[in-house]
């Protein structure tokens, strides 16, 4: 067991009276990609900003790389590679002055040999001279990623960086973390999206500034409790059903997915007695299933009202 | 009278949001409320286009009751203010050069002598007339001045003298601008104003176009120091400025034949300090302002008391005690002493350190506000 890569106790932010972190606990080891996931405004982006020294905390201890992130937030930039929300590199630079920029201000020996690496391996060799701000989104984020991970940081913290970007782009995107973690980088990401979270080792879940669960995805789908069935018929029959079900007790949620419903509640027994009346229709097909982490988050949202 | 291409309530939609803005934004509210003021009192108090009270060193080599007579005439005119006695001729040269006397009187051995017996003894008086509107009234009241301070002391047998040429033969040397063109005075200061804006102007917006862009979290989450950034953003302008400085100077030599009589080192030197003082306040600026707007209020807010009280449109003496004391704060004001003295009066090092030191001052202070106010963290 080596010393975890981020441990933070009690973590506390606030703006005005309102606290935005409050009182976040976490651990992430070496090696570990980390997902972060929870509702806008969850803490989530303060929370990483936290980690890497962009906002003094007003609350609570920890280290990040060993370091104190309190009062060494200098050691800590230096071994971190922080990648925005919002695309933050000079829009009137091209790709490879932005990375010699980046290079030059981490003090890299061989300059010019690791931009010319990082610019092959991203893809982005023909596109150099060109401007940053003529790339499309998923260019954007890929040049992002060079840029955070040219001076080989041991932790990468990842601000909702597949936003916008679509599908394919995404999956590279993430082909490309996972080999980063293999090389030994831990990785702490943050993301609205389910598929992302599934590809994470382990994941926390945040609301209103708290955590809610931490764990492996199968850990956290099934630390929420929940019972789901799922029954399909005809369209026009599903709509209404969807309406009946709504409300009943026993009923948290009800989620069309075309032509399926996705019926969940915290209690099974609850959950049975109130589709059983349903349950006889010919026309519908009820089965019992696993919950989604979709499912698992919302009902997480839902018990955490502040 | 909501016909397609007019209608109130789209236009008071308008009003009502821009008011709302316009509320919201205190810089804005505060400077249209404070350039009236302030350009009232500069214009009202301030400014004073015929100065009086100008210091003037004396140097009398005579005792008589008339050089006595003289010096207390000069005093009494209110044009004059003897603030320095002087040893030597010497001592005269130094204190015009340095600008610390506006005037120099020079009183010959033997001069109540040689005017009691009728030789028309020589009265030197040296100006400082680089910026001739400073000097102009002063110089023009000086025989009047003689006259009546004379008068009561040339009375019976001696009245003869008052007849003629006058007693005293009076020479006025206007000093490093002799036949007193006003370009001379006005193209060496303009360099120090349109440095004063463009600097101020072009750093003011660095930290808020970071902000603006978004650039700023990134620039913060990586290792570099406030100090880094700071003089990193300035150093090219040193270049821009150089630049400026080349262009104003060949037009101010080839088009205005503004002559150079000093040493063009003495005035790099005061240059490169004054560049970079500028520099550092649109740096501080833009530490302070929350976008490029606020930058660009704030630069003029610099901007118009720098251009008015510092010697550039108005005479610096001229202006009240408490003005005077704003103005030698400013970095123009030390710089145009410095650019009117190398190009038109020749100063070398030593007489320039005197305007040198407070713009290293005010630099000092400056950039250590500026680091102070550079956050490090986005909180």
């Amino acid at each position: 067991m080596t010393a975890p890569v981020i441990s933070v106790r009690g973590l506390t932010k606030r703006y005005g009276d309102k606290a935005v972190v409050d009182g976040f606990d976490l651990d992430v080891e070496r090696g570990q990609i980390h997902g972060f996931l929870g509702p806008n405004g969850s803490g989530k982006t303060t929370t990483i900003r936290m980690l890497c020294g962009l906002l003094v905390p007003d609350g609570g201890s920890g280290t990040c790389l060993g370091h104190d992130i309190l009062t060494q937030s200098w050691e800590i930039k230096q071994r971190v590679g922080y990648m925005t929300q919002r695309f933050s590199l000079y829009e009137d630079l091209t790709i490879r002055e932005n990375l010699d920029f980046v290079a030059r201000l981490y003090g890299l020996a061989q300059r010019r040999a690791m931009v010319t690496e990082a610019l092959d391996r991203l893809g982005l060799a023909a596109r150099s001279g060109q401007l940053a701000g003529t790339l499309s989104g998923g260019w954007k984020q890929r040049l992002a990623l060079a840029a955070c991970v040219l001076h080989k940081p041991d932790l990468l913290l990842l601000d909702e960086p597949t936003a916008g970007v679509d599908p394919k782009a995404r999956r590279e995107f993430w082909d490309e973390i996972h080999l980063l973690a293999e090389g030994g980088m831990t990785v702490l990401v943050s993301t609205h999206y389910m598929d992302e979270a599934e590809r994470c080792h382990r994941i926390a879940y945040l609301a209103y500034g708290k955590l809610l669960a931490v764990g492996s995805v199968a850990e956290v789908v099934r630390g929420s409790g929940l019972s789901t069935w799922h029954v399909s018929g005809p369209e026009r029959r599903i709509g209404a059903l969807a309406r009946d079900l709504a409300g009943r007790p026993g009923v948290e949620m009800v989620a069309p997915f075309g032509a399926t419903l996705h019926v969940s509640g915290p209690d099974a027994t609850a959950l049975e007695a109130a589709i059983a009346p349903f349950r006889a229709e010919a026309t519908l097909r009820w089965s019992v299933s696993e919950p989604s982490l979709e499912d698992a988050f919302i009902h997480l949202m839902a018990g955490a009202q502040p | 009278m909501s016909g397609p291409y007019f209608a109130w309530h789209r236009l008071v939609a308008v009003v009502v949001k821009e008011f709302i803005q316009m509320r919201r934004d205190r810089l804005t509210f505060a400077m249209m409320v404070g350039i009236p003021i302030i350009q009232l009192m500069l214009f009202g108090y301030a400014i004073n286009a015929d100065p009086r009270h100008l210091p003037i060193a004396v140097l009398s080599q005579d005792n008589s009751s008339f050089s006595r007579a003289i010096v207390a005439g000069m005093q009494t005119s209110t044009y004059f203010r003897v603030t320095v006695i002087a040893r030597d001729a010497a001592e005269l040269d130094r204190l015009l050069a340095r600008g610390e006397v506006q005037f120099a009187v020079e009183i010959p051995v033997g001069f109540g002598r040689s005017l009691l017996r009728g030789d028309h003894p020589a009265l030197l008086v040296m100006a400082d007339a680089t910026d001739p509107a400073a000097t102009g009234n002063a110089v023009g009241a000086l025989d009047r001045i003689l006259e009546s301070s004379l008068a009561p002391l040339l009375e019976g047998p001696l009245a003869t003298l008052q007849r003629g040429p006058g007693p005293v033969d009076l020479r006025v040397q206007r000093r490093y601008n002799p036949e007193g063109i006003t370009q001379y005075n006005i193209v060496p200061g303009l360099m120090g104003t349109i440095l004063t804006m463009t600097m101020i102007i072009m750093t003011a917006l660095a930290m808020t176009r970071e902000r603006e862009r978004g650039t700023m979290e990134n620039l913060l989450a990586m290792p570099v120091r406030p100090a880094e950034v700071m003089f990193g953003k300035l150093a090219p302008f040193i270049l821009v400025g150089g630049i400026q400085v080349m262009v104003i100077l060949t037009a101010a030599t080839l088009v205005f034949n503004v002559p150079m009589v000093g040493q063009p080192i003495v005035l790099a030197v005061g240059l490169l300090v004054f560049l970079i003082a500028n520099l550092a306040v649109g740096f501080l600026f833009s530490t302070v302002a929350r976008n490029q707007l606020q930058a660009m209020q704030m630069s003029f807010f610099f901007f118009l008391p720098s251009i008015l009280m510092s010697g550039f449109m108005f005479p610096f003496r001229g202006m009240p005690d408490w003005a005077q004391v704003i103005g030698e704060a400013l970095p123009l004001t030390h710089f145009l002493r410095v650019v009117r003295g190398v190009m038109l009066k020749g100063n070398a090092m030593a007489d320039t350190w005197v305007d040198i030191w407070p713009m290293l001052v005010f630099l000092a202070a400056v950039s250590v506000l500026a680091l102070a106010r550079y956050r490090q963290t986005l909180d």
